[in-house]
C-alpha cells in the first residue's frame, strides 16, 4: 500500500527561481530564505519518497479564464515548464506517476470532487520553484510528481473548508493505492503578500505565524476562515494559503512538526517554509 | 454576495465576476505575452496588437500609459498584467511601487520593515 510519509509547504515566490539560475544562495538577501531549507533536504535524505503530490496554483500559463478549473488534477507521464513573460528560465520536464493519478482522480470523484482531469500540463513557477528548493539536485532527482491545481485567480475561489477536505480525500486516495509508493504530499505558494492595487506589499507576521502554528494540531480552527477573512488577514495573494489547508488535510495519521521557518521579505512576500511528519497512527496504541 | 464583504478592504480590488467580464479582452491580451513572439509583436505594433485582442478605450489608455492601477480598474488581473509589465523589464517590486506611489526603494525599505 502507499503510505502518506509527511508534508512540506513552502512559498513559490518566482524571484526564487532566478536566484537559484544565477547561484545567488549565499548572497545576504538570500542566504536567509536558502537556510531554512537544507532541514527538510536531510529528511526527504532519509525517507526517500518515490512520488510528490504538489499542490499549487497556477498563474496563467496553462490554465486561462477561457477554461478556468477550480481543482484540477495532473495525469501525464510527463510535465513540461515553460516561458512565464517575465523572465524565469524554463527549467526540464518532470516525470509523472500517471496510474497513481488516475487513481487519484478516481477516488475524488467517487469522494464527490468533480475535479477537472489533465493529460497535458504545463507546470509554472508554483510547481518548478518548490521542485528546485526541495531537490537542488536534479541530477538525483527521481521522484515522479502528480501535480494538483487550486483556483486562486477567478473567484469565487474555493473555501478554507473546502480545499482542506480535498486534502482529506486526496489522503484517503493515496492511502488506498495498492502499488508500495512513499508518498510525500506538498503545499506551494504564501505567506502573506499583495501584488496588486494601493494596497500592494501588505505583509502580516502576527497572522502568518499564527497560521503556522496552528496549521499543526489545529488545522481546523483554519479551515473555518472565509476568503475574505484571507484576503483582509494575509493578503489578496495570501489566499495561496489554500494550498497548505489541502496538504494537512492529506496528512491522516498522526502529524507532528519536524522543521519550520520564517522571512520577510523576499520579493513582495512573506517566505515560509514547514516540514510535518505523517506517522500511521498504529491502532495497537489506542487500543493495547 | 461575497462581494460586498471585499469591498471595505482598502485598495484592494476582488478579481470576481464583474471584473472577469469588463477585463476579457484585456487579460486575453496579457495571457498571450507568455509567448516570446507575442511580446515581440507588441513591441513591434502596439496599437495593431490591442486592436487585435479588441481592447476598449479605456484599456487601451491603461495599456498606453503603462498604469497598473488603470488596468487593473479596467477589469485586468494581476497574474496576467505582470505578463504585461514584464516587457518592459518590470518586476513586482516595480509594480508595487508605481501602485503604492511610492519609489522602488521605498517600498522595498516597507517590506523589510514588514519583518520587524
Amino acid at each position: 500500500m502507499a503510505i502518506i510519509l509527511g508534508g512540506i509547504a513552502t512559498s513559490h515566490i518566482p524571484a526564487i527561481g532566478n536566484a537559484i539560475a544565477r547561484g545567488q544562495q549565499q548572497d545576504p538577501y538570500w542566504k536567509p530564505l536558502f537556510d531554512g531549507y537544507p532541514r527538510v533536504h536531510g529528511w526527504l535524505a532519509d525517507v526517500k519518497p518515490d512520488v510528490a503530490v504538489v499542490i499549487y496554483n497556477d498563474h496563467g500559463l496553462n490554465f486561462f479564464l477561457d477554461k478556468l478549473p477550480t481543482f484540477a488534477v495532473g495525469a501525464a507521464f510527463e510535465y513540461q515548464n515553460e516561458d512565464e513573460g517575465w523572465g524565469l528560465s524554463p527549467v526540464s520536464p518532470f516525470p509523472g506517476e500517471p496510474r497513481l493519478s488516475w487513481h487519484i482522480i478516481e477516488s475524488l470523484v467517487a469522494d464527490g470532487f468533480d475535479i477537472t482531469t489533465c493529460q497535458e500540463m504545463r507546470v509554472d513557477h508554483g510547481f518548478t520553484v518548490p521542485m528546485s528548493l526541495l531537490w537542488p539536485d536534479r541530477s538525483e532527482h527521481a521522484v515522479r510528481t502528480i501535480p494538483v491545481s487550486i483556483n486562486t485567480v477567478q473567484h469565487p475561489l474555493p473555501t478554507p473548508a473546502r480545499c482542506y477536505r480535498l486534502g482529506k480525500a486526496i489522503g484517503r486516495a493515496i492511502e488506498s493505492y495498492d502499488e508500495d509508493l512513499g508518498v510525500v504530499v506538498i503545499a506551494t505558494g504564501g505567506l502573506s503578500h499583495q501584488l496588486d492595487g494601493e494596497r500592494a506589499g501588505f505583509i502580516n507576521r502576527q497572522f502568518d505565524l499564527m497560521c503556522m502554528k496552528k496549521i499543526v494540531a489545529h488545522p481546523q480552527s483554519l479551515a473555518r476562515l472565509s476568503i475574505p477573512d484571507l484576503v483582509r488577514q494575509a493578503g489578496a495573494q495570501g489566499v495561496e494559503f489554500l494550498m497548505w489547508l489541502a496538504m494537512r488535510g492529506a496528512l491522516t495519521g498522526r502529524v507532528s512538526k519536524l522543521h519550520s521557518h520564517y522571512h520577510i521579505p523576499i520579493s513582495n512576500t512573506a517566505a515560509g517554509l514547514l516540514l510535518l511528519e505523517n506517522a500511521a497512527v498504529d491502532a495497537t496504541m489506542i487500543f493495547p | 454576495m461575497a462581494h460586498k464583504h471585499t469591498k471595505n478592504i482598502p485598495g484592494t480590488t476582488i478579481f470576481d465576476a464583474a471584473q472577469a467580464m469588463k477585463g476579457y479582452a484585456l487579460n486575453r491580451m496579457c495571457y498571450s505575452f507568455n509567448s516570446a513572439e507575442n511580446r515581440s509583436a507588441f513591441l513591434q505594433d502596439e496599437n495593431a496588437y490591442c486592436a487585435r485582442y479588441g481592447l476598449n478605450a479605456q484599456q487601451r489608455e491603461a495599456i498606453r500609459k503603462r498604469d497598473v492601477l488603470a488596468l487593473i480598474e479596467a477589469g485586468g488581473n494581476i497574474y496576467y498584467l505582470a505578463k504585461f509589465a514584464g516587457i518592459f523589464g518590470l518586476n513586482v517590486q516595480d509594480v508595487g511601487a508605481q501602485q503604492t506611489g511610492m519609489s522602488v526603494d521605498a517600498f522595498k525599505a516597507k517590506l523589510r520593515a514588514a519583518g520587524g
